[in-house]
């Protein structure tokens, strides 16, 4: 490869970063940041499509009082995980409840505390969403002939689906954030490998700035993907 | 497509602003180094889940060898000792930023620590030793873990030891968690199959918790390792005001008080 120089830089601004340790460290570190990054990332889809299911069944058996064990089931459910913090969540299951099971790895069973706290909050979207719809659309639905099933399957869902986009993405962007609490039973997501490199680096702002970063460009394309999703569905 | 360019112009300012506001944290927290401790307290850090060297009993003291010995260090000194919890990654970090003039926490002297503090006369000497199982045969050295599952605590020499075998064979795992106690836990549930870590905190947690599940194997290692006491690097004046109240603790007797209270 033949490149004409015009000029010869004696200060290489890239060498002279790298003579910061900070940045070395960071330099040095990048890729087991991304892996972090993608484990993070692996961590909250899981915890938000297992989240949208439980959410979805909870929600709707939680909008039906009059089958009462379910009507139960679910407001303990949703009080208990919505009740306690999330940290809390992941150590019980971990270290107290999943092993009684079996033996359940730790990202698993970060994936099942996430998923589990996620879809309380899911059930109470998924439920304010379907009361957003105005009560006639159920009426016209049932008198079509629709059953209170088919109704709210084909005419209610839909529409709701719509209004609950945008506190499903605030959900999903909470959720990306709290997953840096399994670092605890040590899923090697971003913040423990944040942790890691700064406990052998002793460089706090550049080793938590370069974490924050990345958790905020990660939360950052979810919004706008969230931007998008409501613009796409706008219907005026 | 012209918003999302626009979008993305304006993700690129912050990110380029919030490595400037980093910047300038950095070297704000440089210049503030030389103020003077506040006079007559000694504001000492420590990860207290370190039994028996540091932890906390019923009525949220702070107890164990490290902590009698600073009190008495304190003592010995004049000095009024201020405890507070830290995780273990985050002492040296305290003591840089003039958050603490010391800590205590059974750490061990090495020479990257010492990059970044100074170290008292040791006070301490340690090494490291594998628990298992107590089911467990075959393991009794290092060597023995490799491809095999290892918890250790972040940012310990335990934690270097187990990352050395990772890098004689890339199967083996290393497990870190925030406190040691949690990776004996996770080897009591079969999580992992050995602990590597500090002798005397192992060996403590085998005869009080861990007693019918775990058992040590193999011989101490890594047994020139010595515990410091660690101050901000250049505080010449705190590490005189430690060492001359170490001296003076065991030259009247208390430092054998201590230990014979915690270790015989």
């Amino acid at each position: 490869m033949i490149q004409v120089i015009p000029f010869t830089f004696a200060f290489n601004p890239f060498q002279a970063l790298l003579d910061i340790h900070g940045f070395e460290v960071v330099a040095h570190n990048f890729p087991s940041f991304m892996v972090g990054a993608l484990i993070t990332l692996e961590l909250t889809a899981l915890a938000v499509a297992f989240g949208m299911i439980l959410g979805l069944l909870f929600g709707l058996l939680k909008m039906a009082p009059q089958f009462k064990p379910t009507y139960w089931l679910a407001t303990l459910y949703i009080d208990f995980f919505r009740g306690t913090p999330l940290f809390v969540q992941i150590l019980l299951l971990y270290f107290g409840i999943l092993p009684v099971f079996g033996e359940i790895g730790a990202f698993t069973s970060a994936v099942i505390a996430c998923s589990l706290n996620s879809g309380a909050y899911i059930a109470e979207i998924v439920r304010a969403g379907i009361q957003a719809i105005d009560k006639g659309q159920m009426e016209a639905g049932r008198s079509l002939g629709m059953n209170y099933r088919q109704a709210m399957w084909y005419i209610i869902l839909p529409q709701a689906y719509k209004v609950v986009i945008p506190p499903l993405i605030n959900e999903f962007i909470a959720m990306l954030k709290d997953t840096s609490l399994v670092s605890i039973i040590s899923v090697s997501e971003l913040t423990l490998r944040g942790k890691l490199i700064y406990a052998s680096s002793y460089e706090p702002a550049w080793v938590w700035g370069t974490v924050a970063i990345i958790y905020f460009i990660m939360t950052k394309l979810l919004a706008m993907f969230g931007d998008y999703m409501e613009r796409r569905l706008a219907t005026e | 497509m012209c918003t999302s360019l626009k979008k993305l112009t304006a993700i690129l300012i912050s990110a380029l602003l919030l490595v400037g506001i980093l910047a300038l944290s950095g070297c704000g927290s440089k210049d503030a180094g030389e103020q003077a401790a506040p006079e007559k307290v000694l504001r000492v850090v420590t990860e207290a889940g370190f039994a028996p060297f540091e932890f906390k009993e019923g009525n949220d003291e702070f107890t164990g060898f490290d902590m009698d010995l600073i009190r008495a260090i304190g003592e010995a000194q004049g000095y009024k000792v201020e405890l507070a919890h830290m995780g273990f990654e985050s002492l040296i970090p305290a003591l840089q930023s003039d958050k603490a003039d010391c800590a205590i926490a059974g750490m061990s002297i090495t020479p990257e620590r010492q990059e970044s503090v100074d170290f008292s006369t040791p006070y301490f000497d340690a090494g490291l030793i594998i628990a298992v199982a107590k089911d467990t045969e075959g393991i009794a050295t290092l060597d023995d873990l490799q491809g095999k599952k290892i918890g250790c605590q972040v940012g310990t020499i335990g934690a270097d030891a187990s990352m050395s075998v990772k890098e004689k064979d890339s199967k083996t795992e290393v497990r870190t968690f925030d406190n040691i106690g949690e990776a004996f836990m996770e080897l009591e549930k079969g999580g992992v199959d050995a602990v590597v870590n500090d002798h005397a905190v192992t060996a403590y947690y085998i005869k009080t918790t861990g007693k019918d599940k775990t058992k040590m194997v193999g011989e101490l290692f890594s047994a020139d390792d010595h515990y410091g006491i660690a101050v901000k690097k250049g505080n010449a004046e705190m590490l005189k005001v430690i060492n001359e109240g170490l001296g003076k603790i065991k030259a009247n007797g208390k430092y054998d008080e201590i230990y014979k209270k915690w270790f015989e």
